[in-house]
């Protein structure tokens, strides 16, 4: 979502400019439309206008998934650790403190656990502009310990995507990060309890390839990108044109890697009616 | 014999090709020449030894993509005896990227399995760059599941840039092959035995290799995305691998120190291409007594073991806890 970085917004009809004060607008990515960014709001942050499904923040997602007053947030305070050292052209130790400034929070990734219209569920959502919600050692964990919380008190799993894949500044710790979140759900699975994967663009990379294809449901918002590889690299590596609409929720659907595709208005009811269908 | 020197290997580089001279020279019967071979041979190892002592990540990566580098089915068949290959993932097709099969590790029936390249051409694009398909991890999870079934230990052998990325690829599930498979080995009942031997690129080497035990050999890497492609992204120029490479700690002593796996096992000075059999018979005396040690462990204590190993990896901090 473009959000306008103008003080003002001038309207140039006939010559006579209409102050609009900053921030009241946004323009939709897939149409172009210009919304009053009020009227998003209440649509959820999707286009009234072609229905494109903005990004939305991870405490925007819990407010529209949970019971009001009913979550309860896991390990707020876990940060992440430059083990490495890990510089490129900013050190991570920079790039942290600017996410965490920029998003107030201190990874990309929120836990806890509350009620969707009356059933109990755990869940972990991602903050995609942290680092682009890349997965490094605290989301890893934060799944993890949401996903053994879940066991101990007999809930299902609910995780919202919003993820590059794997946090390169965090390198090989990031990769493992992938066999940790996948065992602690071969865990969940065996307990006989249900996980939900819903995936909201992007999701790709070593968070496609681990928890989020792993949910008894896999559920995505419309057109979300959602792949393995990146579609640069595979267009770089096959030297062809991409299909139509390719790794796109529509594409998925139709090829069998996703259960449904629900929009977000409807998201909450459906995570309501599977969480009590699966719940034993 | 087959010879590729590599950028830095420059040095040693013309005393191998004057000893491959005399070598040949002497058997075609002609002047004796075996003093000077083995004064050169001498001058060529210690030089190599130093070489080899200080190399670069990027030269290390360097090592591990060699052209002579042995594969998996050079390990299969010198480690093990009897292998007998079992072919597809029963759905689509079979995947020449990954291999396996049945075989006797000094007698015992095992399961092993590994990312395959080629070395010639043809070979290289008949097993696609050891870059598999989501059929090969579907076949990879064939056998992870067989040898479950059989109370069989499993040995697998990563070597890989990466899982393809293609349009097929993508359309078949490739992330649900790799995240089934993760999951699949995080709960086997039996020991899993992985190794490294030169490629370890990102989701699709750790595909098959979450294991009991993550063996190294010493001049192979494992890293969350190749020192190119990572540059590329993060230096926006390609041509600073060398940077990334320093960056990513993606060779065996570094991943060790972190944990992330177990053993590294040495190499022939100079290389695994260099004397192969030296690194087969170095790799069979790492694997024996890791396997000694697994089998003492019951089906329940291996697993837990296995996710308690996983569940600690990673570093992060909770400053008011």
């Amino acid at each position: 979502m473009i959000w306008f970085k103008k003080d003002l917004f001038t309207d140039g009809e006939e010559g006579k400019s209409v102050k609009v004060p900053f921030g009241l607008w946004v323009k939709c990515d897939h149409c172009g439309e210009i919304i009053y960014k009020k009227e998003a709001e209440r649509n959820l942050d999707v286009c009234p206008k072609c229905n494109y499904h903005f990004r939305i923040s991870a405490r925007a997602r819990i407010e529209i998934t949970f019971d009001e007053g009913t979550f309860r947030e896991f390990d707020q305070s876990m940060e992440p650790v430059d083990a490495l050292e890990f510089r490129d052209v900013k050190k991570y130790k920079d790039r942290i403190k600017a996410a965490q400034r920029e998003t107030g929070l201190k990874d990309a990734m929120i836990t806890g656990e509350g009620l969707i219209g009356g059933e109990k569920a755990a869940a972990a959502v991602f903050e995609f502009s942290y680092m682009g919600g890349s997965m490094g050692s605290v989301v890893g964990e934060k799944i993890a310990r949401a996903v053994e919380s879940a066991i101990e008190s007999r809930s299902g799993v609910v995780i919202f995507s919003s993820s590059g894949g794997a946090r390169m500044q965090e390198s090989i710790l990031s990769l493992m990060q992938m066999a940790k979140t996948s065992a602690a759900l071969a865990k969940l699975r065996e307990a006989g309890l249900p996980y939900i994967s819903v995936l909201t663009d992007p999701t790709m990379g070593g968070v496609s390839a681990s928890f989020a294809m792993l949910g008894d449901v896999i559920i995505a918002e419309p057109r979300a990108l959602i792949g393995f590889a990146g579609p640069r690299v595979i267009a770089e590596t096959i030297r062809q044109k991409l299909p139509e609409g390719f790794q796109r929720s529509e594409y998925l659907l139709e090829h069998g890697i996703i259960d449904m595709i629900v929009e977000r208005k409807l998201m909450k009811e459906t995570l309501s009616k599977l969480l009590s269908m699966l719940m034993r | 014999m087959y010879r590729h020197w590599l950028e830095f290997e420059k040095p040693v580089e013309e005393l191998e090709k004057k000893i491959d001279e005399l070598r040949a020279f002497e058997a075609s019967g002609n002047a004796r020449s075996s003093e000077d071979i083995a004064k050169l041979e001498k001058k060529t190892k210690a030089l190599l030894k130093d070489l080899y002592g200080k190399l670069t990540p990027q030269q290390i990566t360097q090592v591990a993509r060699h052209p002579y580098r042995p594969y998996t089915l050079d390990y299969v068949q010198n480690v093990f005896e009897d292998f007998i290959e079992l072919h597809g993932d029963r759905t689509f097709r079979d995947d020449p990227a990954i291999t396996g099969g049945l075989a006797r590790l000094d007698g015992a029936p095992v399961v092993v399995l590994g990312h395959q390249k080629g070395r010639n051409t043809k070979e290289k694009v008949f097993r696609n760059f050891g870059m598999p398909n989501p059929e090969g991890y579907r076949k990879a999870k064939r056998l992870f599941e067989l040898a479950e079934r059989f109370s069989l230990p499993l040995f697998t052998f990563i070597d890989t840039p990466g899982a393809y990325p293609g349009v097929g690829a993508e359309e078949r599930g490739q992330s649900e092959a790799i995240a089934a498979n993760l999951m699949a080995m995080s709960r086997l009942k039996v020991p899993v035995i992985a190794t490294v031997i030169g490629e370890g690129g990102s989701g699709g080497a750790l595909a098959i290799g979450v294991a009991d035990r993550v063996n190294m050999m010493e001049f192979s890497t494992y890293s969350v995305i190749s020192p190119e492609g990572c540059a590329a992204i993060l230096w926006k120029d390609g041509s600073k691998a060398d940077l990334a490479a320093k960056a990513l700690k993606i060779d065996a002593g570094e991943l060790l120190k972190l944990g992330v796996i177990d053993k590294v096992v040495k190499e022939p000075v100079g290389g695994a291409h260099r004397d192969p059999a030296a690194a087969f018979k170095n790799l069979k005396s790492a694997i024996l007594p890791q396997l000694k040690e697994l089998k003492e462990l019951d089906a329940a204590s291996l697993v837990e073991a296995r996710y308690r190993k996983y569940r600690s990896m990673g570093f992060f901090t909770e400053p008011r806890k």
